[in-house]
């Protein structure tokens, strides 16, 4: 595999790209996902740290891979490390993002989730957690929606909207395993049927 | 709320594995699987707790499955736990796509895995989707009558799906609304 680009990185680089995750960290709520116009400022953009392929495949590929989706962290940190010329860069490229993407929100995560825990009785605590049910409920939804609906035409993309539509319906009505639906979906795709 | 069958994990390494093997699981995403396991066949949370600890997981920074891992993993063995499920989590998934992102590189340009990814994105937007429709039988327990929870949830996927508005202010008043609303509802 040969890098598309050669770039020389110093220690003080590494760093900044760890206080950079480090502080996207604090403003990703919904996921890191929503920092990725900032993450492309900045590494495409402003340091050209990463080529624009490489950013589009590397959220690509960990939004297909199983694992979940903050993982495209991971494959950005291993490509900006393979850049700069080694293996062992894209494992130092991957510790530096990834850790510094989840330090601080596991961190926030774990002292709030034990203080609403240790405050569970109280009413402003359950209120809280029981009000925010039917937003979760609509979240779940409309993200499916959403992520349906990328790329397709109705018109001509009917078979995908039925495959979705169906796997949906396996999903909620029987409890066949999730991976045999996602084996027929692949299936389905490697011989041309959607 | 817990039930006589509810379980928990049984040590660090039940929890490393579990979590593991369910992101291990999630193509496109772990949430489906997240709740298949963790609600209905592990039963470590009944349908209500998931849908609460999701809410809480949700409204953090972070990644909002990696969120419900680390809260689960520190309510049942503390900081050492959370960070089991943490690992579980990251640590072989990582290495399973990075593996995967190797590989695609040498086959980006052939039909039959750009057919297969699409063929499986579209399952998994039903997966996820459907998950949300599960749940909504948790709605006729909820504290709130159906007349105001039902009305909220419209509003929600409406603002999600159709008006594509961003997730903050979405949060703040339909999930605003809801707390409210349920605040004024319960002792």
């Amino acid at each position: 595999m040969t890098a598309p680009l050669h770039i020389v990185l110093a220690w003080h680089d590494w760093l900044d790209l760890f206080f950079h995750y480090f502080l996207l960290s604090f403003m990703s709520v919904g996921g890191a996902i929503s920092t990725t116009a900032e993450m492309h400022r900045y590494l495409v953009e402003q340091h050209g740290w990463l080529t624009q392929a490489q950013f589009n495949e590397s959220i690509a590929i960990a939004q297909a891979a199983p694992g979940p989706n903050i993982l495209f962290v991971a494959l950005m940190g291993w490509n900006v490390g393979l850049n700069a010329g080694s293996h062992a860069a894209a494992v130092l490229g991957v510790l530096c993002m990834m850790v510094g993407i989840m330090l601080p929100s596991s961190a926030i995560t774990l002292l709030a989730s034990a203080w609403g825990h240790r405050n569970r009785e109280l009413r402003a605590v359950r209120a809280f957690k029981q009000g925010m049910v039917p937003l979760v409920i609509a979240l779940l939804i409309s993200t499916g929606i959403v992520l349906g609906a990328v790329n397709r035409d109705p018109a001509t993309d009917w078979p995908l909207w039925t495959l979705s539509a169906v796997a949906g319906l396996f999903v909620w009505r029987t409890r066949i395993h999730l991976l045999w639906l996602l084996a027929t979906g692949a299936l389905l795709g490697i011989f041309g049927f959607v | 709320m817990s039930g006589s069958q509810l379980s928990g994990p049984k040590s660090l390494a039940d929890l490393f594995i579990s979590f593991t093997l369910l992101a291990l699981q999630g193509f496109g995403g772990v949430l489906s699987v997240a709740q298949r396991e963790l609600v209905e066949h592990k039963r470590w949370l009944t349908p209500e707790e998931f849908l609460e600890d999701w809410a809480v997981a949700q409204i953090m920074p972070g990644p909002n499955v990696v969120n419900l891992s680390l809260m689960l993993g520190h309510r049942y063995f503390g900081l050492r736990g959370a960070l089991a499920a943490l690992a579980g989590m990251l640590a072989v998934p990582s290495l399973v796509v990075l593996a995967i992102a190797t590989l695609y590189m040498h086959h980006s340009d052939n039909a039959h895995v750009a057919g297969a990814l699409r063929g499986m994105a579209a399952v998994a937007a039903g997966m996820i989707a459907a998950t949300g429709v599960k749940m909504l039988a948790t709605l006729s327990r909820h504290p709130l009558p159906l007349w105001a929870s039902v009305p909220l949830t419209v509003a929600g996927v409406a603002a999600g799906a159709w008006l594509r508005l961003p997730l903050l202010p979405t949060l703040l008043v339909v999930g605003g609304l809801g707390c409210w609303l349920t605040y004024r509802r319960i002792p």
